[in-house]
């Protein structure tokens, strides 16, 4: 880099507005297909493991023992099997984001008061009804706190794929290509836009939480301080 | 009012050798529920108390199901209630917890409407179910019908929860402590709410507590458990008081059982001693000689209306002329005939006199009631009309 380089060349910023939107899109289109997928199938599985407390060792542990891979040896791994596609891409991430929503899928549905689920029993609700009317509600906080952790840490995952190929750079591809022609202005550019995109994500996944919990509003001014399964960030 | 309903509105349950054993325990030995056999007429209170880890849960849960028995039958109306659909039999028993169950998610409104939607009700009448009976348990709907229960106190949960229970107008009703939860003196006034309501309704009703008092006041009969899911006694509260069937019952109702018998006696159920009465103005000299008939040497100064104003003692009274107000010395504690026994005694005791003065509800002297009737009571066998 130039000594005499300004931190952001505006000039090329405005020059490059449709390159910048198309790739922001594809970073959150990268991202979000990886939580749609991830949650579709840790939602089933949750509920499999919430209905059958045997199986919910097992299987937290093997979504566990899935997030401790490495992301670039995962990645490296499939390609012999799905070549340099989308793929590729998507596997890794659907499967990291396991561990994060069947953990907090699961403490949703723990987190339903007994008293309540004993109420509903005795009311007469089906098996069915009581899951989608009583506990499925009330898991909501826990849950939408899942999609939160696992959207995140998918907007900071999918920076590593641009290693796979320039079609799935989304804005990882500026920080490469700033740093292989030593241009700081597409680095900055990359790196400011996917924290501003996680932190939007985040904030509008909390106004859809409050959304569908006006009873949890109700019941705390406490902000939305995040209770949560922890897991660890993931890098 | 509960005669002039349809025949419906409850129903007598009956439970025929239930027992209920989980894996694991010896035959005969630590059942959860042993041998339970007794009938519940419609239209009635029975309460199951004992000692914690008696079965009277395990009971309750096998009316609706919650819990399926290892022996036995449970008949409701004369139907084992193992024949009937579990959903279909659940939606016909009111349930009522201790912890109340309320949803969360759910504004008060939904809550109470909860198996009128089960039952596929419109939203329309749902609604209004939900209202009015918001308003029989002491909400008025407008202010509640659209809060959360976390937005209510204790008491007013507990309202909520037995108004859910009534929605869809069940002939049974299930109540595992349902008062259980909040300070004594809410509890006092939901249980006498609950049991004005009741003679409303007349449900029938089981309804779990630990507490014997509490027995003794809500039941029209009480089945007292012991350790191992026993039936010790079955009986009225009064029968239980007077003739406890075993130590472990005696020791159970407590020492203190002959003054809690007196809670179940009423100033109305005694033959009340009239009053010598007199009015402002009457010849003091035929008022002298019916005091001096009288055992008290007391005589009542009334009013026009027949209302009390003060004790005049026969010393007081001059040779002759009228009777005036200023010869009145004291005055002693007003009881209405539905008082308790119980309560009567007190008030006599802590007024110190030697006689309450019972009032009708227009405030007229209808005679009068001694400490030493009220022990009586207690030292005679069988007292008279019980619940």
């Amino acid at each position: 880099m130039r000594a005499d380089e300004p931190l952001l060349d505006w000039t090329w910023v405005g020059s490059h507005l449709d390159d910048i939107a198309f790739r922001t899109a594809q970073h959150l289109a990268l991202a979000g297909i990886a939580v749609a997928i991830g949650f579709a199938i840790a939602f089933a599985l949750s509920i499999w493991a919430v209905r059958n407390p045997r199986i919910r060792g097992p299987l937290t542990a093997f979504a566990g023992g899935l997030y401790t891979i490495p992301s670039l040896a995962l990645f490296a791994a499939l390609v012999p099997f799905t070549g340099f596609s989308i793929l590729t891409a998507e596997i890794p991430l659907v499967l990291y984001t396991q561990q994060i929503l069947i953990r907090n899928i699961v403490a949703g549905f723990d987190a339903v008061p007994i008293d309540v689920l004993e109420a509903a029993d005795g009311m007469g609700y089906s098996r069915r009804e009581r899951l989608s009317r009583v506990e499925l509600p009330l898991a909501v906080p826990l849950i939408v706190t899942g999609i939160r952790l696992a959207a995140v840490t998918m907007i900071g995952l999918v920076m590593v794929l641009t290693l796979i190929g320039d079609n799935f750079g989304g804005l990882g591809l500026f920080i490469k290509e700033g740093i292989q022609t030593f241009f700081a202005t597409k680095v900055y550019v990359g790196a400011i836009l996917s924290v501003t995109l996680a932190v939007l994500v985040d904030l509008i996944l909390v106004r859809v939480e409050r959304r569908l919990t006006p009873w949890a509003a109700a019941r705390a001014q406490g902000g939305a301080a995040v209770t949560s399964a922890a897991t660890p960030a993931r890098a | 009012m509960a005669a002039e309903r349809q025949a419906q509105v409850a129903a007598t349950v009956e439970f025929e050798h239930v027992s209920k054993r989980y894996p694991g325990t010896q035959a005969g030995a630590g059942a959860a529920v042993d041998d339970l056999s007794f009938i519940v007429p419609a239209g009635k209170i029975c309460v199951l108390v004992g000692p914690s880890g008696c079965g009277k849960t395990t009971s309750l849960k096998m009316v609706n199901r919650l819990i399926e028995p290892t022996n036995g039958r449970i008949l409701l109306d004369g139907v084992d209630a193992a024949s009937r659909d579990v959903t279909d039999l659940r939606r016909g028993i009111g349930y009522v917890i201790q912890q109340t169950g309320l949803f969360p998610h759910q504004t008060i409104g939904e809550n109470v409407a909860t198996v009128p939607r089960l039952l596929g009700w419109t939203p329309a009448r749902r609604r209004e179910r939900a209202e009015q009976l918001l308003a029989v348990v002491g909400l008025p709907p407008a202010t509640y019908r659209d809060r959360y229960p976390s937005q209510l106190s204790g008491g007013e949960r507990q309202r909520v929860g037995v108004a859910r229970a009534l929605a869809a107008d069940p002939p049974i009703m299930l109540m595992d402590e349902p008062f259980g939860a909040v300070d004594p003196i809410v509890r006092e006034r939901l249980q006498n709410e609950f049991l004005r309501l009741q003679e409303d309704l007349a449900k029938t009703i089981l309804f779990v507590t630990h507490d014997i008092d509490e027995a003794i006041k809500m039941g029209d009969l009480v089945a007292v458990l012991q350790l191992g899911g026993k039936l010790a006694q079955f009986g009225t509260p009064e029968e239980i008081l007077a003739a406890p069937a075993s130590d472990f019952v005696a020791r159970f109702v407590g020492a203190d059982r002959g003054l809690k018998r007196l809670s179940l006696s009423r100033v109305r159920d005694l033959a009340l001693i009239p009053a010598v009465t007199g009015r402002t103005g009457d010849d003091v000299r035929t008022v002298r000689d019916r005091i001096l008939a009288d055992p008290f040497h007391y005589m009542l100064l009334v009013d026009d209306l027949n209302r009390p104003v003060g004790w005049v003692h026969q010393e007081a009274l001059p040779a002759d002329g009228a009777l005036v107000e200023s010869m009145t010395e004291s005055m002693s504690p007003l009881l209405d005939p539905r008082t308790t026994l119980k309560d009567a005694l007190s008030m006599l005791l802590d007024a110190d006199v030697q006689a309450g003065i019972v009032v009708d509800a227009a405030g007229a002297v209808l005679g009068l009631v001694t400490a030493e009737m009220i022990a009586e009571r207690m030292r005679s066998g069988v007292a008279g009309s019980g619940a």
